[in-house]
């Protein structure tokens, strides 16, 4: 199949960046979307140009790293999926594809489509974590979690950090990704001891890292490739209070 | 070189406290006075640098990735084992061990399996703690399953994504520790060298992969936590950057690199679709535990999986090995669907692939209990592939997956270079010639958390009185200018092929010879066509761009520069080894009915290769059985 890829270039942070158009023709419908931007870049460097940069590594959508904004949405064009997992099968022979990086200011764009998403890893180091010090455990079984409850801090906990949540925010918001630290690690119990504080420095840490408010669009539900749900964001509103009132 | 692995005295179940009652404290006053480098930041490295940070140490943490989350350990699916007994089904630490020790064809150190089972039981406690969302039973204890290799259910998980969590909970360690100042981490820097000092490790090179810049790393004792090299092969299930490159470069300063040839090859991986492929995705072992394996009785039959009648089935390991069926091990699972593929009767669009079917689970179990238990691996399936695997078997084939070889190291995580560490996938340590399924999660994390901060200290108390070294040290300078006349030497090649082709062409040749059986012939053939990828690199391979910016086929060409030179000592190991054992299966060394000969007297030892400027020198630290006798692996 042909399509003609619109790939945002920019050599570096200050540069202004803009898009340019390759044409590829001999892509196959089962290759990756990833893979077909291996074989383009491929064509680049036998052409004597420099490859596209851009961001993965487990390829099996469970790392994060991967994230492209094409065709103006985040991941592409399937709800729930990470860029790595889209195959060229979603793309019509002779489709113009648009190619973009995460836009957003707390993500500054640093080659192409990588951009810095420290961000998010400067959220967890405000309070994303249980003070347990190795060798300090208690025998597992010796507290007890309801299926329920660790149940849904699984669903929380699964979040991979990829940052499409920001990316298609309209305000930029990275209340989903801390939603979802926070309600995994608070509604266990070991959890429990360090809940008010948590909630308080990674909300704080969100804000000085200049994300935006949420707005309540539901938008980031829909591309979050592990389907955290947006009733996360709620209910660390209400943490967030009882914080105020009881931390 | 007489190696000594430095294994304490006294029986099993008392060496490792034995160790520790003798080994050398350091009061927490001088602890701060102490740096540690760790490479990596997958369970082993994250779990060691925020361990030894909480002990008092200055740690510095490097990973090539923008985040520290993002280490290959995030991919394991399954789980991890630990003897907790808690299904009340016979199991101990001593079966742990001996299941481990047999796992592995007796190709490792009974006293390095001890401790492994040995320190499972609080590492679940631990990571408990760290808030991972396991798996649990309604009444609110822990829950478990089996993986292959074992009669026991051992196995502790948290959905299709245990080590996704298990490396959140270690990240989120190492960022508390780097709140209170304790770790400075390195993200997107990768370490091209070691330096050695006056025979011992005393810092890294690391290229900051945004600007390309060269920096000097110092340190009192250097860890690599770099993880598994099986993308030699390049189609394999690890991800695309992962590499061998910093334990290749140690090798190349003075570390002794153990069996190498050993490589798990992993029976239910997805199959290669085309040329193009990067990367073949693993379907987590535990599947085995409700899918039935299958192919079709009739050669090349054209007919879909589900308009073949049960009688012209041919569920192999059910039929080959009665009691362990469809659990069997992973070497044995993937050369018998080698065999079943080579015999013609694969499936799939390249005839590359097995079934795995679940019609049978969830009859017997229920669609929604089967939902509970994979219903992320279902999806994922169906993402790629495009089927629903609730309606018809899943395609699969064997792929590489884990490296069992890796850095030599002694009882106390040490390679051969004084103050040089290797914890996690890429040193060999307990997993012998085969590794069991859920077993390398906790020797990642057992390595990282408990072994290696209670065995540093035994080196670095002496360190203490050393004269510091610092980073303009004239072997810095000296190893800098090395890195960076290779850095343009590739550069300077400008030839017409791109690294991508030269990977291509090693995997085929490794994935050949070196892979799932190996011969001498194959093995010969296969190292004077590596030399020659090597030539052809070096004289054709083009990558464009400049050094002093993002560049991902610069870091593609430096990894796979290192690859060709570990590929030709991976199949010069296996030459050696004149025997079939776990996942090393020599085709001359085989019983009629195609089962592994293993040759004790002879070949009872762990190789460990010395690097001689090009070529290699084989030193055996001979393996003593002093607790178990080998048995004949028998699973049938
Ligand atoms: C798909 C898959 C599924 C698996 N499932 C299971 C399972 O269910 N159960 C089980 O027990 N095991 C499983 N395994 C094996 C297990 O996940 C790994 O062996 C283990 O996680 C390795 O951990 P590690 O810390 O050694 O390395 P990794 O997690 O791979 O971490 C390596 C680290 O080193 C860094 N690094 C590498 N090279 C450099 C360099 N040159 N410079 C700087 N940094 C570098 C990386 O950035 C990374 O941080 C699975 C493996 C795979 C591939
Ligand atoms: S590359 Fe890992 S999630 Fe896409």
């Amino acid at each position: 199949m042909e399509v003609t890829f619109r790939i945002w270039r920019q050599d570096n942070p200050t540069n202004k960046g803009g898009f340019i158009n390759y044409v590829v023709d001999d892509l196959a419908e089962d290759m990756s979307f990833l893979e077909a931007l291996d074989h383009l870049n491929e064509i680049l460097v036998l052409r004597n140009e420099k490859v596209v940069a851009f961001e993965y590594d487990c390829r099996e959508g469970i790392c994060g790293q991967c994230g492209i904004f094409i065709n103006g949405r985040a991941h592409g064009p399937h709800s729930n999926i990470t860029t790595c997992q889209l195959y060229m099968r979603s793309f019509k022979d002779g489709a113009i594809i648009t190619v973009e990086p995460w836009r957003a200011k707390s993500f500054p764009i640093l080659k192409d489509l990588i951009v810095d998403r420290s961000a998010f890893d400067r959220i967890i180091e405000h309070g994303g974590y249980i003070s347990a010090k190795t060798g300090t455990a208690p025998e597992a079984n010796a507290i007890l979690i309801g299926k329920g409850v660790s149940d849904k801090a699984m669903d929380a906990a699964a979040c991979i950090g990829c940052g499409a949540c920001v990316a298609t925010c309209k305000n930029s918001s990275a209340a989903l990704f801390t939603a979802a630290k926070i309600n995994h690690l608070n509604s266990l119990p070991q959890g429990k001891p360090e809940a008010h504080q948590r909630v308080l420095d990674m909300t704080t840490q969100m804000e000085k890292e200049g994300f935006g408010h949420c707005s309540f669009t539901g938008a980031c539900e829909v591309e979050c490739p592990e389907g955290i749900s947006i009733a996360n964001i709620a209910e660390m509103n209400a943490r967030y209070f009882k914080a105020k009132i009881f931390g | 070189m007489i190696i000594d692995a430095k294994i304490p005295e006294g029986k099993l179940e008392e060496k490792w406290r034995n160790y520790q009652r003798k080994s050398k404290l350091i009061n927490p006053a001088n602890k701060k006075k102490l740096n540690v480098i760790v490479v990596g930041s997958g369970l082993s490295g994250a779990g060691a640098a925020a361990t030894l940070a909480e002990l008092g140490y200055e740690v510095q943490c490097f990973c090539y990735q923008d985040s520290a989350r993002r280490a290959h350990s995030v991919a394991a699916q399954g789980g991890i084992n630990a003897a907790k007994n808690y299904q009340h089904d016979g199991d101990s630490v001593w079966r742990m061990f001996y299941d481990t020790l047999k796992g592995g064809d007796f190709r490792s150190r009974e006293a390095n399996t001890y401790r492994l089972a040995e320190l499972s039981a609080p590492l679940i406690d631990h990571y408990t703690q760290q808030g991972v969302p396991f798996a649990r039973e309604y009444g609110g204890v822990l829950a478990n399953r089996s993986f292959g290799g074992v009669q026991v259910q051992r196995t502790f998980y948290a959905r299709g994504q245990t080590g996704q969590q298990l490396l959140l909970a270690a990240y989120s360690q190492l960022y508390k520790m780097i709140r209170a100042k304790k770790v400075r981490m390195f993200t997107r820097h990768e370490m091209l060298d070691l330096v050695v000092i006056d025979g011992k490790a005393k810092g890294i090179i690391a290229r900051d992969l945004v600007n390309g810049h060269l920096k000097r790393f110092v340190a009192d004792a250097v860890v690599l936590a770099t993880g598994g090299y099986s993308r030699v092969f390049r189609l394999s299930t690890l991800a695309i950057g992962c590499n061998g490159s910093a334990i290749w470069k140690a090798h190349k300063r003075g570390a002794f690199f153990a069996a190498p040839s050993f490589t798990q090859i992993h029976p239910t991986a997805l199959p290669q679709t085309s040329e193009a492929q990067s990367k073949l995705t693993l379907m987590s072992e535990s599947l085995r535990n409700d899918g039935r394996i299958w192919v079709p009785k009739k050669k090349g039959d054209l007919r879909k999986a589900n308009n073949i009648p049960e009688k012209e089935r041919d569920y192999y390991l059910e039929r080959k090995y009665p009691s362990f069926g469809n659990l069997a091990p992973r070497d044995i699972a993937s050369r018998a669907a080698k065999e079943r593929i080579d015999a013609g009767h694969g499936v799939g669009r390249l005839k590359n692939a097995v079934y795995l079917d679940f019609k049978h689970a969830i009859e017997n179990a229920g669609l929604h209990t089967i939902k509970d238990r994979y219903a992320n691996l279902f999806t994922m399936y169906k993402k790629i592939t495009g089927i629903d695997a609730y309606q018809e078997p899943m395609q699969i084939s064997p792929a590489a997956h884990f490296s069992m070889g890796g850095l030599w190291v002694d009882y106390e995580l040490m390679t051969t270079i004084p103050g040089l560490y290797a914890i996690g996938e890429c040193n060999f340590s307990d997993h012998g010639a085969n590794r069991l399924g859920a077993n390398s999660l906790l020797q990642a994390s057992v390595d990282g958390y408990f072994i290696l901060p209670n065995t540093i200290n035994n080196y670095l108390a002496q360190e203490l009185t050393e004269a510091p070294i610092s980073i303009d040290h004239p072997m810095f300078t000296k190893i800098e200018k090395e890195i960076k006349e290779h850095i343009s030497k590739i550069f300077a090649v400008a030839g017409t092929k791109t690294v991508d082709h030269f990977h291509r062409a090693l995997g085929k040749i490794m994935w050949q010879e070196c892979a799932m059986s190996r011969n001498k012939l194959g093995l010969e053939k296969a190292i004077t066509q590596i030399n020659s990828i090597k030539e052809a690199f070096w004289a054709d391979v083009k990558v464009t761009g400049h050094n002093d910016e993002i560049n991902t086929e610069l870091e593609k060409a430096l990894r796979l520069a290192d690859f060709i030179e570990l590929a030709v000592l991976m199949c010069t190991d296996a030459l050696q080894r004149a025997e079939s054992c776990g996942a090393h299966f020599r085709e001359e060394f085989q019983t009629a009915e195609g089962e592994a000969v293993r040759m004790d007297e002879e070949y009872a030892y762990v190789s460990a290769w010395e690097y001689k400027r090009g070529s290699f020198q084989l030193h055996k630290e001979k393996l003593a059985f002093e607790f178990v006798k080998p048995s004949v692996r028998s699973y049938k």
